[in-house]
């Protein structure tokens, strides 16, 4: 043990790293998918206002579903590329739906 | 020597990794939790508390027609507050006996940020008088903005706290292998695993509602949290308008013409109403620009009779009496959160499933206190030196005797406050709460000076004594004690005094059992140990 001070030291900090980059994914990432959410949901074949309020009562079960993905994940990086997967077709429907509110 | 490294062989299971995050969401905002959820469930009966709160006010005998209240009560504002541009009042029910009502006020004149308020006999609209006081208002709105900090930030607080609820209730439940096992296992007088098993019992019992209130908590505040799309799509003066009258039934006052009218008879827009809604299902009055020629007068259904909270309500012509708009369908997704909404404050509810209600709430409170005292029974096991632990063991011990035994009694301090502060003491509303919180700090102060155990103890104790001693001090600071309130079937007041000594039978049995608990460890370590000299 005592030959390796170095390496352990630096494993701790990897650790310690790969939690706080967890703990960034669910706290900041979940949010981000939410609201993403809330934004894709104005896309639904519903008036505006009907939009909007889905887009509000789905975003916290996405939430909560983003912070469990991303303490289930294997790693800290499949969490967030998991975060990413995800978004990529939310971010899809928000711009349709941008252009489906704002056409020009 | 330094600890080998835990090297693990491969990444920990799914039910390990939703175990930790269980334990930590559970842990972090733990204490803000279990205050959320006890002030939340008292707030149940808030309309009963703020009764209990105004002891001068006389008990409600008959339920008073709400369109001649409402009549009554538009003719004392136009002495009280005559060039307002709205009144508004909640219409009495079988829990207040008061029309409490609000008024905007011209910018300079006395009222809190542009609004009056005050409290109307609805027999006879007088304006009553009592001691200033918040009555149940206060847990009510403490369990969802906290204190001493503005609304906005109290608000964002308690919703991160909601957040890692729902989070801790998702992974708990994704952790128990055996979750209809579980619910009728108890294995009583085990430590660790009594515990366990308790806070097992208790949330799997009322698993949907502690997701149901969770969720719902959310969503009551969800404009607040999730801005974006409405952000984006909502951008006309008109299309804001359109979504405002699809989550509320206020209506802004808008413009007045300049051209005086007499506002036509209340009352008979209440009947209108009335006649749809039921006689004692109208929730509350809106007048905007009275005396003037563009007056509206609204009245909102009552809660009654639906589990929605969606606005409903008549729109009359204020000077005519004419109905303009009847307002009584929202769009699916207006609807689904206007039940949601419902489910969470449960206004809907009759007096049984009232109770319903705060049992299960209390169950809710429970599994977040023996989830916090099961984080430090679980870990005191493995403490090298169990006087002297690490300093987050401490800071967890210390913390959950404050905010579980400590917010007992000073939720008990509130009300001794209520009855012992002086009548004219300027700010007495105010003061009420400082003393809540005085008493908490104080318990607090208690929880880190005293041995932990004996905290826990010392401060149980204190708890059931000042929950029992509440109704006698009742009895001798009003002229409404338990016997006369029994004797007129004064249920408020009654009720309010029994459960109170329920509440103190609680905290007594949670002090003996600590106590008993201390007393039997060293016995049975002392039992072993002759066991084990026996064996060699």
């Amino acid at each position: 043990m005592s030959v390796l001070p170095g390496r352990a030291a630096r494993s701790d900090a990897h650790r310690i790293g790969a939690l706080v980059s967890r703990i960034a994914a669910a706290l900041l990432g979940g949010y981000a998918l939410a609201a993403l959410t809330s934004l894709a949901a104005l896309a639904l074949p519903m008036d505006k206002a009907q939009g909007v309020l889905t887009g509000m009562l789905l975003s916290f079960v996405v939430y909560a579903g983003a912070v469990v993905w991303v303490f289930a994940a294997r790693s800290a990086r499949r969490a967030w590329a998991g975060l990413l997967i995800a978004a990529l077709p939310l971010v899809l429907a928000s711009w349709f739906a941008r252009t489906l509110h704002f056409p020009f | 020597m330094p600890k080998p490294l835990p090297v693990p062989a491969k990444a920990p299971g799914l039910r390990q990794t939703m175990s930790d995050l269980h334990t930590w969401t559970g842990l972090l905002l733990g204490w803000f939790l279990y205050a959320m959820f006890l002030t939340g469930t008292v707030s149940y009966f808030k309309d009963e508390l703020s009764q209990w709160s105004r002891p001068e006010l006389t008990r409600q005998i008959a339920l008073p027609d709400p369109a001649a209240a409402a009549q009554r009560v538009a003719d004392a504002l136009a002495q009280i507050a005559p060039g307002s541009s709205q009144w508004g009042m909640r219409m009495p029910d079988a829990r207040s006996n008061t029309v409490s009502s609000f008024w905007r006020t011209a910018p300079g004149q006395p009222g809190q940020r542009g609004f009056a308020q005050g409290n109307f006999d609805p027999v006879t609209g007088a304006a009553v008088t009592s001691r200033a006081t918040q009555g149940g208002e206060f847990f009510f709105r403490f369990h969802f903005q906290f204190h001493y900090l503005p609304a906005i930030w109290g608000r964002w607080l308690a919703g991160l706290a909601g957040m890692f609820m729902l989070v801790a209730i998702v992974s708990g439940v994704i952790t128990h292998k055996k979750i209809f096992v579980d619910f009728f296992t108890f294995r009583g007088g085990k430590g660790q695993r009594s515990w366990l098993d308790a806070h097992n019992a208790l949330s799997v019992f009322g698993l949907p509602f502690h997701l149901m209130i969770t969720y719902t908590g959310l969503v009551t505040l969800m404009a607040l949290y999730m801005p974006w799309g409405q952000q984006a799509a909502i951008q006309t003066a008109a299309e804001k308008r359109q979504l405002s009258s699809e989550l509320s039934v206020f209506i802004p006052p808008g413009k007045a013409s300049g051209q005086p009218a007499a506002l036509a008879p209340v009352d008979a827009m209440v009947r209108q109403a009335q006649a749809v809604w039921g006689p004692h299902n109208i929730g509350g009055v809106t007048i905007t620009h009275p005396g003037d020629a563009a007056a509206r007068v609204s009245v909102a259904r009552g809660s009654a009779e639906r589990v929605s909270m969606s606005p409903q309500y008549m729109l009359f012509e204020g000077s005519t009496g004419k109905l303009l708009e009847t307002h009584d369908r929202v769009g699916p997704a207006a609807e689904t959160r206007g039940v949601l909404y419902a489910l969470h404050l449960g206004r809907f509810s009759d007096l049984s499933l009232r109770w319903l209600y705060f049992i299960v709430s209390l169950a809710g409170t429970a599994m977040v206190g023996t989830g916090l005292v099961m984080w430090t029974v679980k870990r005191r096991a493995k403490l090298a030196d169990p006087d002297r632990p690490y300093f987050g063991f401490w800071l967890v011990e210390r913390l959950n005797i404050a905010a579980i035994a400590g917010l007992s009694i000073a939720m008990a301090g509130f009300l001794w406050a209520n009855r012992l502060l002086p009548a004219q003491l300027p700010q007495r509303a105010d003061w009420e709460i400082h003393a809540f919180f005085a008493v908490w700090a104080l318990a607090l102060l208690h929880a880190l000076v005293r041995p932990a155990r004996r905290a826990w103890v010392e401060q149980l104790w204190l708890a059931a004594a000042v929950l029992a001693l509440t109704p006698v001090l009742n009895a001798l600071t009003t002229d409404r004690p338990l016997w006369r309130s029994l004797a007129e079937g004064d249920w408020v007041f009654a009720g309010m005094d029994l459960a109170l000594w329920a509440f103190a039978a609680v905290h007594a049995a949670l002090a003996l059992r600590t106590l008993r608990h201390r007393a039997r460890a060293p016995a049975r370590a002392a039992r072993l140990n002759a066991r084990a000299g026996e064996a060699a």
